[in-house]
């Protein structure tokens, strides 16, 4: 008996290759940073994804769809804008696959991003880094006319929220009967999207929130607010909160999952936790799931674990989402 | 009052001010004092609908309206309200 529950947990399954084992991830319980009882704290670890976050699920989804519709065979170069994660994912599984990939990916990312890029062979395209990720988009949009590209489009590709409704929601669900808020971060909108959509035709109660950077004086590259820009895939229809919180917030909150609950978590994964515990403190009870988007491999170099705030050079001037 | 942070691509238009103070008992009418104060301000806040330009974030302290009441949050003395070009991440 002992064996065969061994065969699946805590061993998490047995695949025929690493993008088949992308997803399946745990749900912790975060008991210490429960605000009140009544009130349970579940973080979602997408760190521990083949390559680290998240976005291994929506780089297999989107390269998988256009796969089945015929629209990409091995040998197509791949173009993709991103703030790293999602490039990160789309190199290892389009090695895997056969693609050549082209990210283009804004200059003031962590030293650890383009590294691993590399190492999985792809190529990028740098933007200005004072754009942040629109910048990138405004490029690789540019680039995309060229017919030997085809791009996957995480903002506007239904396979990006189809991978959370189809997975990561539904995991989500098998473990806990009632969800009384989800959290997560917003970039491209497709946690929120694909999660709160399932979430809320199990309980339409369900609340669901965004966290998303406060961009500040960081955005200082944009021509004029009209450079600003919503992801397509976004119904903000769907969303009952969105709260933005600062970078010097969202690392405070950082090193808190990891002194307070050993969970070693990127950025933004600081500022989703703070915007769970605050959600936690104003509802009477029920379950809070908070989605982790990546571990902390690729911020070391940064040294947000380990200096005092204050010694952080370009805190705000770093894409950190 | 309310104090108006204002981003660094609209500080052309507000005279490179950082913060503008304007009074309102909601979003909109604290926008409005702006662009009255302002009036360069008004086609990039504003669509010709009156409604939100749809690239324009504005939060009211550190929540976005949009998911609140819109223009029509209500805004008590010392809020501060927010305003940010929507930006991407992934």
């Amino acid at each position: 008996m002992l064996r065969d529950e061994l065969l699946n947990r805590p061993c998490g399954g047995r695949f025929g290759d690493i993008v088949e084992s992308i997803g399946n991830t745990p749900l912790v319980e975060l008991p210490r940073l429960a605000p009140k009882s009544g009130v349970r704290i579940y973080a979602k670890l997408e760190g521990r994804n083949p390559t680290g976050s998240v976005k291994d699920r929506i780089a297999k989804s989107m390269i998988e769809s256009a796969e089945a519709e015929g629209l990409i065979e091995p040998g197509q170069t791949i173009l993709e804008p991103t703030s790293g994660n999602t490039g990160i994912s789309l190199a290892m599984i389009c090695r895997r696959k056969g693609y050549p990939l082209k990210v283009v990916m804004p200059e003031n990312v962590t030293e650890e991003r383009t590294q691993l890029l590399e190492m999985y062979g792809a190529e990028i395209v740098f933007t200005e880094g004072a754009k942040g990720s629109n910048g990138a988009v405004e490029v690789a949009l540019e680039m995309a006319e060229d017919p030997r590209y085809y791009m996957p489009y995480q903002y506007g590709n239904e396979a990006n929220p189809r991978a959370h409704y189809e997975g990561t929601a539904v995991e989500i669900l098998e473990e806990l009967d009632e969800v009384a808020a989800f959290v997560g971060g917003l970039g491209t909108g497709g946690t929120l999207m694909g999660n709160g959509r399932r979430l809320k035709e199990h309980d339409p109660e369900t609340l669901v929130v965004a966290a998303e950077p406060t961009q500040g004086e960081m955005v200082h590259g944009l021509r004029s607010l009209e450079d600003g820009f919503i992801p397509p895939i976004i119904d903000l229809s769907l969303i009952d909160r969105k709260i933005m919180v600062s970078n010097r917030d969202a690392i405070v909150w950082t090193r808190k999952l990891l002194d307070e609950e050993g969970v070693f978590a990127g950025v933004s994964s600081g500022a989703i936790a703070r915007i769970a515990v605050r959600i936690g403190e104003e509802l009477e009870g029920g379950n809070v799931v908070f989605l982790v988007p990546d571990d902390g491999w690729k911020y070391l170099s940064s040294g947000v674990y380990t200096k005092p705030i204050d010694d952080i050079e370009n805190l705000d001037s770093t894409v950190w989402w | 009052m309310a104090t108006i942070r204002i981003p660094p691509v609209l500080r052309a238009q507000t005279g490179g001010q950082t913060e503008v103070e304007a009074a309102g008992a909601n979003v909109g009418e604290v926008l409005r004092a702006l662009t009255a104060a302002h009036p360069d301000t008004e086609s990039q806040l504003f669509g010709a609908d009156g409604d939100l330009n749809r690239y324009v974030n504005v939060y009211l302290n550190d929540e976005d309206v949009r998911v609140l009441d819109g223009l029509e949050t209500a805004v008590s003395d010392g809020d501060t309200v927010v305003i940010l070009p929507a930006m991407a991440g992934g």
